[in-house]
């Protein structure tokens, strides 16, 4: 094989590099580390995209739901022949509680109807471990896989359920996923918890018969045709279900799972565009001020290339090919970083989304642009020295530098000398008043490491006052419990006399759809009784909130979609019963994180309703020691459909965050100091190189190592103190970014960021900046004072 | 090139009419150390790379005396300048400053010599281009145990108009003359001076060098000055060619000339 020989030039080149590996190495990983958010985040969302439209297509994942309380069977060729309805089919849908071996706690579950004779033509399953249910058999059950793994049932087991008050022993046969469940969520829950919430299919006619729904349904599914406008079709379905008791179709954008992973997608996106530019911008820094301090260096060799006939372009070439190097370097790191955590972040994931697989796949389209702007990063901070190799002359690029001239700026520098301060530390604000952008940007980069620290750790400050506001100001019972259908105020008497129920309220929920003009939303409303102790609303102090006599009291962000105000008037069609339609004023205003509210009193609800103090389910608290007494009661009473644990549902959300913030807080602390290390050793490598003459004078001159490290580390420790309030000003602004990037009707996060997280992430920049200093520190001890002083400058 | 280069100065290099002679600067009776080297080696590299820089000097310098270097370029002038300056450390043998033996020190003790004690002067100034004039000589005097003032310092080198020029201000002849009063403002026992005047036109070089003189004479500073340039070999009180690592010869002056008087 013959050896590849290289051009002279591109040795030097690889030797430069080789000098300085420790600076290159430093930007070729914040590069890298740009590089791999992108390509994690950018390739994770393609890849969920990509995974969940084949999922949908696959099983036929319906396009619009439409429930319904009782619509006859032949209701479905009328469906079928609406305008741009693809396919429809029906199925019954129940509310039931499980018992399941080995949970003292009732669990809630959803049970769905298969038809008897083919597969689902909509929402179809895949059946990954035994068999459908026998036609024949009313107590098979299929159970959603995470429910099925959670409590170590397989096909064989046998748990109870209570479906619409009749308790029954299931079989279960077959084990599943949906496209409808990828995230499985209860009703009113703000994380999954698999534990908690169940998911089973059953035969048609055994659940219709349960539910006394024969030759009835009571949802309707849909697929329409493509391009089709879904307003249009949903107004269709509401008028075709109204008489049968439709309480309004919906598309998938208000389907549970699929707006969670909806909105898992929009935050990646936010990843994908916001956090890598901040580390290419650092990255452009760092290549500016090595690329600039290379050139500085290495005048004299500039001017002999184009003295030996070189021309401008060759030159300038041979030193774009040192950023270009460097980047590509990072590019390559990153590249494989990204792809690495994306497979960390795919299996993640799988805990969260039940996917039938999910693989991290980032098309070369994501790694081509991330090639792009780091290369773009690259040249923009290669572009003013590569400007400055092209104009030097070479004549006068083979004499010395001329001195850098202090004497610049005479009033301010009179006033320095008036400082009562000694000379190494006069020097370092002469010197950060000679090269103030350079000393701007290291602060820069330095706020910016830090601010990212801050953006990435603050969600867990504003979730504990998310909780904390929803668990421990409004929501302060211990179980929340529903009824199969609304009952009489007296069924609360009963519960109030349950086995450890110290204190019970009682609620009442009717769907209804709102609208404000063009704008409408389907949401529950809630009667709440005056003088609630247990469930209340705040305000946006956060003071507990009386329950006007009259009128709706809505969330804010539910004020803020249907764009009203207190005093306005809104539409309020209740989609049950009587369907009463009436216009009432929005009569205040509270402040909710998780989901949407709309709120009035009970009483004032019942008289819209004209029904005679009807509830739908209370508020419970329980007394801790009495809880498995309780539970044990609940379960065998027919009339309850589901009970929600507030510390559980606290739990589970505590676990699901210490597991995926932990993680990203992790990384985004590795890539913050990651940062500040790349900015802090890069200037102080290119301070000691272009002052490491004047410091060997100084040792010379009988200073001591410690007094001459004052005046580099001085000054950056100087930098990095000043870039601590900007970082918090930084942080705290990503942080207003990102909270509101990430409002959504499902939840919206708070801006809040504690003094420890401030403290947190300025103590991983100081700690950063100073294991950078002692690495600098170790080079300003072994100066070689002979050398330096015996040549020219 | 600042004016004071290029402008010549009335009586032709003689002591400018502004210099003055403070009362504090009458010849100093303090006997500077006497400084003295035994068998002192130096070796660069090994094996056959190996370079002999110093190969077993003996040399005795008497305190407030001005004795000058001469020699080619490798004979082991600065190598020899720097050990007694205390950077740099011999291969064998020994350096004796007073009673003290230089050779047993280390670093820390090497440093705290260098800054009681010595006062280097380089060929390349090595002034802090961020400090004026008067801050570079400040730089010295708040660490020094027993300085002069700054102002008194540069006046005896002849810059007390200049002292608030930043280093990028001043000609080369001011620049190493504010090394000059940076190194003395000490009131070192040694001043080595390597090439002083190495960058500098004659005339401006015999201002630099009747700074050193005057330094000499009134502080009784032991000076040892390094030059090629074997015209000012008059203005010593001993004159030492090297070469190949060794004194080659010796000769004193039976009169030092006052570098006015010198030419090259």
């Amino acid at each position: 094989m013959r050896r590849v020989r290289l051009h002279p030039l591109d040795r030097k080149l690889l030797r430069d590099l080789w000098h300085i590996r420790g600076q290159a190495l430093a930007i070729a990983l914040v590069i890298a580390a740009g590089v791999g958010m992108f390509v994690m985040s950018r390739g994770m969302l393609l890849s969920l995209e990509h995974t969940r439209d084949a999922y949908y297509e696959r099983y036929r994942f319906a396009d619009l739901q439409a429930p319904v309380r009782r619509a006859p069977e032949s209701l479905l060729e009328r469906a079928r022949e609406l305008p741009s309805v693809r396919r429809a089919e029906t199925r019954v849908r129940a509310s039931a509680l499980m018992d399941v071996p080995g949970m003292d706690a009732p669990v809630s579950a959803q049970l769905l109807s298969l038809p008897r004779d083919h597969r689902p033509a909509i929402n179809d399953i895949l059946l990954r471990r035994g068999r459908l249910p026998d036609p024949a058999r009313a107590d098979d059950i299929v159970l959603l896989e995470s429910f099925a793994q959670a409590h170590a049932l397989n096909p064989g087991d046998s748990l109870h359920a209570i479906v619409h008050g009749k308790r029954r022993r299931l079989q279960v046969v077959g084990i599943a996923l949906s496209p409808e469940f990828i995230y499985a969520m209860a009703p009113g829950e703000i994380v999954p918890d698999p534990k908690r919430f169940g998911v089973g299919w059953m035969n048609r006619e055994a659940l219709a018969a349960a539910l006394d729904l024969d030759g009835a349904f009571n949802e309707l599914l849909v697929l329409q045709s493509r391009g089709a406008r879904a307003p249009a079709l949903i107004e269709a379905l509401d008028d075709l279900l109204e008489s049968y008791g439709g309480t309004g179709a919906y598309g998938r954008e208000q389907q549970m799972s699929d707006r969670f992973l909806a909105n898992e997608i929009q935050q990646l996106g936010v990843m994908a565009y916001l956090l890598p530019p901040i580390f290419l911008l650092v990255a452009a820094f760092l290549l500016h001020v090595v690329t600039a301090r290379l050139i500085e260096t290495e005048r004299e060799q500039i001017g002999l290339l184009k003295a030996f006939g070189y021309s401008h372009r060759q030159v300038a070439l041979h030193y774009m090919k040192f950023s270009g190097l460097i980047t590509l370097t990072g590019l390559l790191l990153g590249g494989l970083i990204g792809q690495r955590l994306g497979q960390g972040l795919a299996l993640l994931y799988m805990d969260y989304f039940k996917f039938p697989f999910l693989l991290f796949q980032a098309p070369a389209s994501v790694y081509l642009s991330a090639a792009a702007i780091s290369l773009l990063a690259a040249a923009a901070g290669s572009l003013r020295s590569t400007r400055a190799v092209i104009r030097l002359q070479a004549a006068v690029a083979m004499l010395p530098a001329a001195p850098p001239d202090y004497s610049r700026g005479r009033r301010a520098s009179r006033q320095e000398r008036r400082l009562p301060i000694d000379q190494p530390s006069r020097m370092i604000l002469r010197h950060l008043r000679r090269w103030p952008l350079r000393a701007a940007l290291t602060v820069t980069g330095m706020a910016m490491a830090m601010g990212l620290q801050i953006g990435a750790s603050f969600s867990l400050d504003a979730m504990d006052h998310m909780i904390d506001v929803s668990f421990n100001l409004a929501d302060r019972q211990d179980a929340s419990l529903s009824f199969v259908e609304a009952r009489h105020a007296s069924a609360l008497q009963e519960l109030r006399r349950s086995p450890g129920v110290l204190h019970a309220e009682a609620y009442r929920a009717v769907p209804a759809i709102l609208r404000n003009g063009t704008r409408r939303r389907h949401e529950a409303i809630v009667g709440r009784p005056a003088g609630a102790e247990l469930s209340r609303l705040v305000d946006s102090s956060l003071r507990p909130v009386t329950l006007p006599e009259q009128g709706l009291v809505l969330s804010d962000k539910l004020a803020e979609l249907l764009q009203l105000q207190v005093g306005d008037m809104v539409q309020l069609q209740i989609t049950q019963g009587r369907r009463v339609q009436r216009e009432v004023p929005v009569s205040a205003i509270v402040q909710t994180y998780l989901g949407t509210s709309a709120s009035m009193s009970l009483e004032a609800l019942n008289r819209l309703l004209a029904e005679d103090g009807q509830i739908s389910g209370a508020h419970l608290l329980i007394d801790d020691k009495q809880a498995m007494l309780l539970f044990r009661h609940l379960k065998q009473l027919p009339a309850v459909a589901g009970i929600g644990l507030q510390d559980q549902m606290q739990r589970a959300f505590y676990d699901t965050l210490d597991e995926s913030l932990g993680t990203f807080t992790f990384f985004n602390t590795l890539f913050a100091t990651l940062i500040v290390v790349g900015v802090v050793y890069n200037s102080a490598r290119v301070s000691l190189s272009e002052r490491g003459r004047e410091l060997a004078s100084l040792r010379v001159l009988g200073l001591t190592r410690a007094e001459v490290s004052w005046i580099l580390l001085g000054e950056l420790g100087l930098l990095t103190l000043l870039a601590l309030p900007l970082g918090a000003a930084l942080g705290y602004l990503l942080a207003a970014f990102m909270v509101q990037s990430f409002d959504t009707d499902l939840f919206r996060i708070p801006l809040v960021v504690s003094p420890a997280t401030f403290g947190y992430a300025g103590l991983v920049v100081v700690l950063s900046a100073l294991a950078s200093g002692l690495i600098v520190r170790r080079r300003i001890d072994r100066l070689d004072l002979v050398a330096v002083l015996k040549t020219r400058e | 090139m600042g004016p004071a280069a290029t402008t010549p100065r009335p009586g032709g290099g003689a002591r400018p009419p502004s210099w003055t002679i403070l009362p504090s600067m009458e010849p100093d009776t303090r006997r500077a150390p006497h400084l003295a080297t035994r068998g002192l080696s130096k070796v660069y590299g090994q094996g056959g790379a190996a370079i002999h820089a110093l190969r077993e000097v003996d040399l005795d310098i008497a305190g407030g005396e001005l004795a000058i270097l001469l020699g080619p370029s490798g004979s082991g002038k600065s190598t020899l300048l720097n050990i007694l300056g205390g950077l740099d450390c011999p291969s064998s043998g020994q350096v004796l400053f007073g009673e003290q033996e230089l050779t047993a020190f280390d670093d820390r003790h090497l440093t705290a010599y260098r800054r009681e004690h010595v006062g280097f002067v380089f060929q390349f100034y090595n002034l802090i281009p961020s400090l004026t004039a008067r801050e570079n000589v400040d730089l010295v005097t708040e660490i020094a145990v027993e300085p002069m003032p700054a102002d008194q310092a540069l006046a005896l080198v002849g810059l007390q108009q200049r002292m608030d020029h930043f280093p990028a201000q001043l000609s080369g002849g001011e620049q190493q003359r504010v090394a000059i009063a940076r190194a003395i403002a000490k009131q070192p026992a040694v001043l080595l001076c390597d090439e002083p005047t190495g960058a500098l036109d004659s005339q401006t070089g015999i201002l630099v060098l009747d700074a050193i003189a005057r330094v000499n004479r009134d502080l009784g500073t032991t000076t040892l000055l390094i030059t090629h340039n074997a015209g000012i070999a008059g203005m010593a009180d001993r004159v030492i060619h090297m070469a190949d690592g060794r004194i080659a010869s010796q000769q004193r002056n039976a009169r030092r000339l006052a570098p006015a008087q010198l030419h090259w």
